[in-house]
């Protein structure tokens, strides 16, 4: 872009902020940055401009940056969660793919500022991951490249397995607590109550005490990270400030993981509003339809979040703005009421209380959405019963579309042996990539590791030795 | 409300080039991992199969970013249709069957892209495999064929062509006079101060080698050792015009007899009959005598067979092998004997004690490496394995 359409893009947004503001969107300040294409590719590789150097990064990196020259896909924008916001514009883009794009990113500034999920993320991501980044280069030359290279090639297998519930809950965690609490009543009430008790056998507060579990998890837990963290012995301090590095930017992520269809669609509306509003020439009319629609594709095998999630918020509107006679006069309803509901979904909702609340069998069928599946070696259609195609893509989005493992026990066989769970709910889990993985967690832990789950319909136990991996059914 | 502000900024990103590092770190370890997988790589049918000049998908585990995830394809997903989908709609197929490990549903029509395979060309192959061969024992010989190479501009002078003025020199030149004569500045550049860049030609001799590849297409040879010897001197012709200007490949196919044939019908030709290999050594030795002089040439005769070599002849093959080492660099012997048996030529060879003998028994494809690089390194690293 030139000078002069960087002027015109300013202009653009100034007024589109007008506009934004105008329907109740509300934002941090805004930075946007006007980057080549392989800047853009760069910070959506590794979801942040300032994040540590990998080479699974450099391989997304070259993916996308391939994928983008050959014409195949492009993003056309890359915004961060961050306060003042930054957002990332193509200098390839012309003035008015950019000016969508403005308006794009507006939303979804508005998004993670208001949706409650994103309340607890820090908003000075960029400059921790900056400085943590910089720690990481530092044990590079300390503990030389490989070292760390391999350590992060272990850390990042299992970097999707933290709790983002336990986030802002201080140590003790609450079992410790309760630990802490049955010692609290073996405390005596007044000065002499420990006179009544003499000729009494062993106290019962004694026998709470033994009673309380010496297990490690006493309860399962699902955040293997931090588990790893507190309680791995084999792990040095630098190698516990890598997961812990993890762990924060997984966090600081997991909103975004789960709340992908809500914020695209809801980004998705209001660029259409916001650009219906300016004033297009004939010519940029044409090229922003073109371009909104291309943003907006269906696709045959997979759930376009642009595409659903803009007819999801687009129906909400419609019908509280209309609701029917019975929501009337059973509940009262009043019509007009769209914009306002919209905002208070998109304060409270995540994807799967998005889909499961307001993706309607009217909304399915319109879509035409499908599940499908695959049978012998072709990909079939299998069902498009609105209610089993909305649980099932709400199933997919639980937990981010990531398997919940849990730990179990951390002392498994009084061997130090660590034994996980894969909380199974009717989808198995890819074989060949659980023997893969469990050799880095035994690296992270140091002694023989087990991950029961389901196979066929069976109970089955994977385990790793450290040399090699067992399969047994249980 | 106080108003939001906003800023618009385009800064010079040229420096950040931390994509493209770690981009190179990825390709770095994909190298690494082609190093690791070589053998069985370079014994890949869908290479040998082709020109040579495709692109082959081929998995290598170590870059898959292991985690727990869910089976792909045991899990029904999401789709949006065109208003007419339907339950038993076929949305796509496998292509082929799986074709190895790691080869799971890849792009085209089918669902899931989140495999990865690395994309591997020939060349990035080549690079790795050839790096570390070389033609061993290559000794500088009397005349030398000098050639040119490149060209490299190495002088200025005041008297060129135009076309290869030295712009920066000519500046300096009349930044200096103006400034001798009290006016400091740029202006006025006098036909004085005009540079020209010159050349010379880079001239570098070079050793004539030639390689006898010597193939054993009797009847006994069967698909197998075929292949092998096949792929072996596929590589090996890659190798030679990749890494030397001009080496010649001389192909000799033998049974009973031995005659010299084309490269095309050297690597399809199928034949039949019974081996006489002494024939393929006879017609080397003649070339050798005739039209590669050993005062002349670098010469190294190369020899694939299953060792199934009529009895009788074993006895000649040995004096002609020994007749052919005292004229060549090395005398490279692959026999391809996938069940163990003791072949009748090899234990003829047993008894062979020179240096210049190299011999590789091959017992699977994975060994074809072990061959090129057996046949092709220096003389320490032949004492060294």
């Amino acid at each position: 872009m030139n000078r002069e359409e960087i002027r015109r893009l300013e202009q653009a947004i100034e007024q589109m902020m007008d506009l934004a503001r105008g329907f109740g969107l509300d934002f941090y300040e805004m930075r946007f940055e006007i980057c080549p294409a392989d800047i853009v590719y760069t910070f959506g590789a590794y979801g942040m401009p300032t994040r540590f150097s990998h080479w699974s990064f450099g391989k997304a990196f070259h993916r996308m940056k391939t994928q983008y020259d050959f014409g195949l896909s492009r993003i056309y924008e890359l915004v961060i969660n961050s306060d003042p916001c930054y957002a990332f514009l193509l200098d390839g883009n012309s003035l008015l793919q950019n000016k969508l794009v403005a308006a794009h990113v507006l939303a979804h500034c508005d998004f993670f500022k208001n949706n409650a999920h994103f309340a607890h993320t820090s908003r000075f991501m960029v400059e921790s991951m900056a400085s943590s980044a910089e720690r990481i280069r530092s044990y590079e030359l300390q503990y030389g490249k490989d070292v760390v290279e391999q350590f992060l090639d272990a850390a990042l297998a299992i970097q999707e397995h933290v709790d983002p519930s336990v986030t802002f809950r201080r140590r003790p965690r609450d079992w410790e607590e309760r630990r802490e609490k049955g010692q609290q009543t073996e405390k005596p009430g007044s000065p002499y109550d420990d006179l009544w008790a003499l000729d009494q056998p062993p106290s019962a507060a004694k026998q709470t005490e033994m009673a309380i579990p010496r297990k490690v998890p006493p309860e399962p837990e699902k955040d293997l990270v931090l588990f790893l963290i507190e309680h791995s012995r084999v792990l040095e301090d630098w190698q516990r400030d890598i997961l812990s590095v993890l762990r924060d930017e997984m966090l600081y992520f997991w909103p975004q993981i789960e709340t992908k269809i809500m914020n695209e669609g809801w980004a998705t509306y209001w660029h259409l509003r916001i650009m219906r509003e300016m004033d297009l020439t004939s010519d940029e009319a044409v090229d922003f339809s073109h371009m909104h629609s291309g943003v907006v594709l269906p696709s045959k095998t997979s759930i376009n979040p642009y595409y659903v999630g803009l007819a999801i918020w687009e129906d909400i509107e419609k019908r509280w703005n209309d609701p029917p006679e019975e929501a009337r006069r059973r509940f009262g309803a009043r019509p007009g009421q769209g914009r306002a509901k919209m905002f208070e979904v998109r304060e409270t909702e995540t994807d799967t209380s998005f889909l499961r609340n307001y993706l309607t069998k009217e909304l399915v069928e319109e879509l035409n959405l499908y599940l499908y599946q695959k049978m012998g070696n072709e990909w079939r259609v299998v069902e498009t019963d609105w209610e089993k195609v909305r649980d099932t893509l709400c199933a997919a989005r639980v937990n981010g579309g990531f398997p919940v493992i849990l730990v179990q026990d951390g002392d498994y066989l009084q061997n130090g042996e660590l034994y996980l769970t894969h909380r199974y709910e009717g989808v198995e889990l890819d074989v060949k990539y659980v023997e893969k993985t469990l050799p880095y967690v035994y690296r992270l832990w140091g002694r023989p590791v087990h991950l029961e789950t389901v196979l066929d319909s069976r109970a089955i136990l994977f385990s790793y030795d450290g040399k090699k991996n067992h399969r047994k059914f249980l | 409300m106080a108003p939001v502000r906003f800023t618009v900024s385009k800064e010079d990103w040229s420096l950040h080039r931390k994509g493209y590092q770690d981009q190179q770190r990825h390709r770095d370890k994909v190298r690494e991992a082609i190093r690791k997988n070589l053998p069985d790589l370079i014994t890949e049918e869908s290479i040998i199969m082709t020109d040579g000049r495709q692109i082959v998908k081929v998995p290598i585990r170590s870059l898959d970013e292991y985690r727990f995830r869910f089976n792909y394809e045991k899990q029904a997903h999401g789709g949006t249709g065109d208003g007419n989908a339907k339950p038993g709609d076929v949305l796509g197929r496998d292509g082929e069957p799986a074709q190895g490990p790691g080869t799971g549903p890849g792009a085209g029509d089918q669902p899931g892209i989140d495999y990865y395979e690395a994309d591997v060309s020939v060349e990035d192959i080549e690079e790795v495999l050839f790096k570390d061969l070389e033609l061993p024992e290559l000794k500088p010989k009397d005349e030398f064929e000098t050639e040119v190479t490149d060209i490299r501009f190495n002088d200025v002078r005041k008297k060129g062509l135009s076309s290869n003025i030295d712009k920066k020199r000519t500046i300096l030149e009349t930044l200096k006079r103006n400034a001798m004569h009290g006016k400091p500045g740029m202006h006025h550049i006098s036909p004085d101060d005009l540079r020209y860049k010159t050349w010379e030609e880079i001239e570098e001799p070079r050793s004539n080698a030639v390689v006898l590849a010597m193939m054993d297409t009797s009847g006994s040879m069967g698909v197998f050792e075929k292949y092998v010897a096949r792929t072996f001197f596929f590589w090996t012709v890659r190798f030679l015009r990749t890494k030397y200007q001009k080496v010649d490949i001389v192909f000799i196919a033998h049974h009973t007899e031995a005659k010299i044939v084309s490269e095309t019908e050297f690597f399809t030709k199928g034949e039949s009959g019974g081996t006489i290999c002494s024939s393929a050594y006879q017609l080397a030795l003649d070339l050798v005598d005739h039209e590669y002089p050993v005062k002349r040439w670098n010469i190294y005769p190369i020899h694939f067979s299953d060792g199934d070599n009529l009895s009788s002849d074993n006895e000649r093959c040995v004096q002609l092998v020994n007749e052919l080492m005292d004229k060549c660099n090395i005398f490279g012997y692959g026999e391809v004997n996938q069940y163990q048996r003791t072949s009748t030529l090899m234990s003829a060879y047993r008894h062979i004690h020179n240096p210049k003998f190299r011999a590789v028994l091959i017992r699977e494809k994975g060994d074809v490496y072990k061959a090129l690089t057996t046949f092709f390194s220096p003389a320490a690293d032949q004492q060294a394995s």
